[in-house]
């Protein structure tokens, strides 16, 4: 534990003054506005939103503004501001069906239905740092192309038909909701996938490295990437229907994974999904690797023991601000618990001495 | 199209669109009308659900900002505002359209405010639509001269 001292107000005071001086950096430098943060640093933004499990694009940048970048105090700046908002209600479940897809991509099917797109992706760059970024450079115009009006249909869609994936579960019920109820284990699908959303990309990343590298693999393709815009519908009940209240930039994946069956059922492929707020791809994959490896039991798989399969271990340290908050404060005061161990191993030291001496003494 | 639909797709019109885009038409429409709030413009959180799988149960995804308000015209008309993101005036803008799209002002507004964001949105979606269709891949199988 650690207990309220008193004091220090001042030198509190001086220290956030100076970290205020330190955020603006070089005043010779022009300062950063939000819209540049949001327009230029769009995937911090992105990621911000992500963890912060709050859509609002400028707020996410002011909240990198203020943090001088640092990600994981962004995110804790939005879960903040969050508490504040009341919850004015929910929304329909997004079509992803329906996206106004920038970038569509599968790695199971080369021709499928909608094609492949590319997108704004890092994909194919040499990695090479681009020194003319450095230098002011003007961005050409990209090419475009005859925008096509086909329908970019799910691939998992494909497979379903022929009964070789496994269905999702029909259903509407209203899903539990982490930010009104603690967490209870076993948690249902719909509560893990809001955790691992909202979870911090590292360490979902490293979870879902995990399955890959052999602590409970499962073999996942990836059957369908794909990233834009959805609209969002909410039921307005004063007007007694649903209206679209806004749009949001989304990064879908689902996995096709290795097969379920078992006497009665023929095999199956199974699926992992992941679904997460911007254009965060790598999140949106880790997800769904995720997702497919606590799926585990539903699936009849063995209890391998790995990490990723432990929903208590995954889900208790995936959320980056509880992870934080609990690390971070034993940097705090700690002076009267410490001073106790003082006093314990003085008194440990002591008594060991003291016995020593008897025991010469008996020689 | 019949009302419900009509007034679905002016509000989500006005929901989406940048609050810049808004604040022009609203200055090009130059109306002021006269009204009484029945509900001051609130900033709050939605939650935003998807579905496991695209196509299963709902889940909760988290959550988008949206303002609303609704208010009442000199002539008794209602006006609802919800849109996205932080804005008060985008709300009172958006609530003042609504009811004025429902009265004898609803030329005007659809021709000074509806139009020029429905052709501005598509637009910007036309413009990321025709990026994206030149990053579409064309394969092309090399053939093997095995005859």
């Amino acid at each position: 534990m650690y207990v309220a001292v008193k004091g220090g107000e001042r030198a509190i005071d001086n220290a956030h003054a100076w970290l205020a001086e330190e955020r603006r950096g070089d005043p010779t430098v022009p300062e950063l506005s939000i819209a540049q943060i949001r327009e230029q640093l769009a995937l911090a933004v992105n990621r911000v939103m992500a963890e912060g499990s709050l859509y609002d694009p400028d707020l996410a940048a002011l909240a990198i503004k203020q943090s001088r970048g640092d990600m994981i105090e962004a995110i804790f700046l939005i879960r903040a501001y969050r508490t504040t908002l009341p919850r004015l209600g929910h929304s329909e479940p997004v079509n992803t069906d329906a996206m106004t897809c920038d970038r569509r991509i599968s790695a199971t099917f080369k021709d499928a239905p909608g094609g492949q797109v590319l997108g704004p992706t890092f994909d194919y760059t040499h990695r090479l740092l681009d020194f003319k970024l450095a230098a002011d450079g003007e961005t050409p115009e990209p090419p475009v192309a005859e925008p096509r009006d086909e329908e970019t249909p799910h691939i998992s869609g494909f497979l379903g038909r022929e009964g070789l994936i496994q269905d999702e579960i029909q259903s509407d019920e209203t899903p539990r909701d982490l930010t009104r109820e603690p967490l209870e284990l076993p948690a249902s699908r719909a509560l893990r996938l809001q955790a691992l959303s909202r979870g911090d990309e590292g360490f979902i990343l490293g979870m879902a490295y995990s399955t890959q590298r052999g602590y409970g693999r499962n073999h996942p393709f990836v059957g369908e990437l794909r990233i834009g815009t959805v609209a969002v519908e909410m039921d307005i009940p004063e007007l007694g229907f649903a209206i679209e209240i806004g749009e949001m930039t989304l990064t879908e994946c689902e996995t096709v994974n290795q097969f379920t069956g078992s006497k009665t059922e023929p095999p199956q492929f199974t699926r992992g999904y992941g679904l997460v707020f911007g254009q965060s791809e790598r999140k949106a994959i880790s997800m769904a690797l995720v997702d497919r490896a606590l799926r585990w039991k539903e699936l009849g798989e063995d209890d391998a023991g790995v990490p990723a399969q432990d929903e208590e271990f995954v889900l208790y340290h995936s959320d980056n601000i509880q992870a934080t908050g609990f690390l971070e404060h034993i940097k705090l005061p700690h002076y009267v618990d410490f001073q106790s161990e003082l006093e314990l191993i003085r008194r440990l030291r002591k008594e060991a001495a003291a016995g020593r001496q008897a025991q010469e003494a008996a020689e | 199209m019949n009302e419900t639909t009509d007034r679905r797709s002016w509000l989500g019109l006005l929901a989406k669109a940048p609050e810049e885009a808004l604040d022009a038409c609203w200055t090009d429409l130059g109306e002021s009308p006269e009204f009484s709030w029945l509900r001051t413009p609130e900033i709050g959180g939605v939650m935003v659900r998807g579905r496991a799988g695209a196509t299963g149960a709902p889940f909760n995804l988290g959550e988008m900002t949206v303002t609303r308000c609704a208010l009442r015209l000199g002539d008794g008309t209602v006006g609802h505002g919800y849109v996205q993101g932080r804005s008060t005036r985008k709300a009172e803008r958006a609530a003042l359209c609504d009811a004025l799209l429902q009265g004898p002002k609803a030329g005007a507004v659809r021709a000074h405010v509806l139009k020029p964001l429905a052709e501005q949105a598509e637009i910007a979606r036309q413009a990321r639509a025709a990026r994206a269709a030149a990053t579409k891949v064309d394969f092309f199988t090399m053939v093997r001269g095995e005859d």
